[in-house]
């Protein structure tokens, strides 16, 4: 058995997403070596060659690569998919635009966004939106599979993996890079923060959003969310959104003020370790799901809260 | 140019699933089915693009049991020209409906083919970049935006961090987000006139293609349950179990 994972590349660095995938990858078992595609991503595949477990790191530095578009991705992957059983990328918007493109073209069916593995060819994901799970068992000689990194603790970084240099497999020319317009932020990346301040429709406007959530975010360090509402109501950008339409999170601490809880919501953050809710509504959804709830106004409650921290 | 609008009949996004006792699945007796949301999108979008005179023909297509048809209505009222069912009562995976669909394309032969980005049902979000694939077509998937610009596609993503605009040749597979547009309600009238609209029923032994699962569904179980936890009557409380009870800050 052999697994390829294909890491998250950001500029020079790998995603901590990579390191979970790993994990995943071992508990299918077999050999595990780790594609590293970028463009000046040196650093990248040395520091993935130190994630624990791995057998080798395989370096595939071309501009086709810079920014992820799928038609070159895909086919370097398939091009190396020869001597894998199975072969791994992170749910992220890489991995979900890329990867099934991977599967048709070797005709296999992708298991999409596994939370566990039951078996190596048996795995449980959440379908309708975190409202069921379904345990499929895969009947494909290779397995292509994206993986809810969030399920999945980080592999360590104890390792010393050689690291090989891959020919590119060329570009189709089907697409070229155009511009990307990335939030800029000091603050940690939503899905790998430890802690997530999450503010709804309640903060009543993007003003209070920012007067209330921020302050609070920045004296724990913690990566800002939203709800959909409170995106619909252009309080903040997209990428904000934690839900099922949005982001998938499990941080160590979620704390949801002004979030009602819609089921859409709670789909990306009911796996978070501890749930604080604050809202005034004290029959709203969230605090079914909330470890500790407190029922007020959240324009006293949040603010005397970022002071007393 | 003309474009493919694949659409998915699903359990209308309102409402609660239950999972069936017998771990077989999610009951789907007597619930309310609907389009799926994203594909109702991309039927918008389409339309869109046919009142700034882009496209000239819209063809919506399904693959689904015969009620798939009001899905198919439901596209038509929209604005859609004619549409096709692909009669079948057995669960079709992505990777089936992407063969199914890459042989629509080759009789059709349209320029575009848009479609939602994820079913709110399975939640693979696989049919669109498997068609791509098996055309060996451009894909443009999670569009916020797209554009006609000399002959290209000019495709907004939602990516993780932000937005990524990139071109890309045509023919083309679009896949839509949520905030590409909202789409319209289909008025009365237009309801009417749908029903006057060509639909052909085919069967999945039509096209030729092994559609044969390659997944098995050993079990559907409830999502593990959060219990509530307790309230807390002030701040200081809430700061007191956080740091000493629950340790997390």
């Amino acid at each position: 058995m052999a697994v390829l994972v294909v890491a998250d590349v950001h500029g020079n660095a790998i995603d901590d997403s990579t390191h979970k995938t790993v994990t995943a990858a071992a508990a299918i078992g077999g050999d595990i070596d780790i594609l590293v595609a970028g463009e000046n991503c040196g650093d990248a595949a040395a520091a993935a060659a130190k994630i624990s477990g791995v057998r080798k790191v395989l370096h595939a530095d071309d501009a086709a690569y810079a920014h992820r578009l799928a038609e070159p991705f895909a086919d370097l992957i398939v091009k190396l998919a020869g001597d894998y059983d199975a072969i791994l990328k992170a749910a992220a918007t890489t991995g979900k635009n890329v990867m099934p493109r991977v599967a048709a073209l070797l005709d296999v069916m992708q298991i999409s966004e596994i939370v566990s593995v039951e078996a190596p060819d048996t795995f449980t994901r959440p379908i309708y939106a975190g409202n069921a799970m379904q345990t499929v068992k895969s009947s494909d000689a290779k397995k292509v599979i994206t993986v809810r990194a969030t399920s999945f603790a980080a592999a360590g970084e104890d390792g010393s993996a050689s690291v090989e240099t891959v020919a590119a497999a060329g570009d189709p020319g089907l697409s070229e890079f155009v511009e990307e317009n990335l939030t800029k932020s000091d603050r940690p990346e939503l899905t790998g923060a430890k802690i997530v301040v999450s503010g709804g429709r309640g903060l009543g406007s993007g003003e209070k959003f920012e007067e209330v959530i921020l302050p609070l975010a920045d004296k724990l360090g913690a990566g800002v969310g939203a709800s959909r509402a409170a995106v619909d109501a252009g309080y903040v950008p997209n990428d904000y959104q934690v839900g099922q339409t949005g982001k998938v999170v499990a941080p160590e601490l979620y704390i949801a003020i002004g979030i009602s809880g819609a089921i859409q919501h709670l789909a990306g953050m009911k796996d978070s370790k501890v749930i604080v809710a604050i809202n005034k509504d004290e029959e709203a959804p969230i605090f079914q799901v909330a470890d500790y709830g407190l029922v007020a106004d959240l324009f006293k409650a949040v603010p005397e809260l970022t002071d007393a921290l | 140019m003309k474009v493919l609008v694949p659409v998915k009949r699903v359990i209308d996004y309102n409402v609660k699933v239950r999972v069936k006792s017998d771990q077989s699945g999610v009951d789907l007796a007597n619930v309310k089915m609907s389009m799926n949301p994203f594909d109702e999108i991309a039927v918008e979008e389409a339309i869109r693009l046919k009142e700034a005179g882009t496209a000239e023909e819209i063809v919506a297509v399904s693959i689904g049991p015969e009620k798939a048809q009001d899905q198919i209505r439901q596209a038509l009222a929209m604005g859609a020209d004619r549409g096709i069912l692909i009669k079948t009562d057995e669960t079709v995976e992505p990777l089936g409906v992407a063969k199914l669909l890459q042989k629509v394309v080759e009789e059709e032969s349209p320029e575009l083919v848009i479609l939602g980005k994820q079913a709110i049902d399975d939640d693979s979000n696989q049919t669109g970049q498997m068609l791509a694939a098996l055309l060996g077509w451009s894909q443009g998937t999670f569009a916020s935006e797209i554009k006609k610009d000399d002959g290209k596609l000019s495709v907004t993503r939602e990516i993780d961090g932000g937005l990524q605009t990139i071109k890309i040749n045509m023919p083309a597979v679009v896949t839509t987000d949520l905030r590409l547009n909202e789409p319209r309600y289909a008025s009365l009238p237009n309801i009417m006139k749908a029903k006057k609209k060509p639909l052909d029923v085919k069967e999945v032994g039509d096209y030729g293609v092994d559609i044969a699962p390659r997944l098995e569904v050993v079990k559907v179980t409830e999502p593990p349950k959060r219990e509530a936890g307790v309230k807390v009557a002030d701040v200081a409380e809430l700061i007191d179990k956080l740091k000493n009870e629950a340790g997390v800050i």
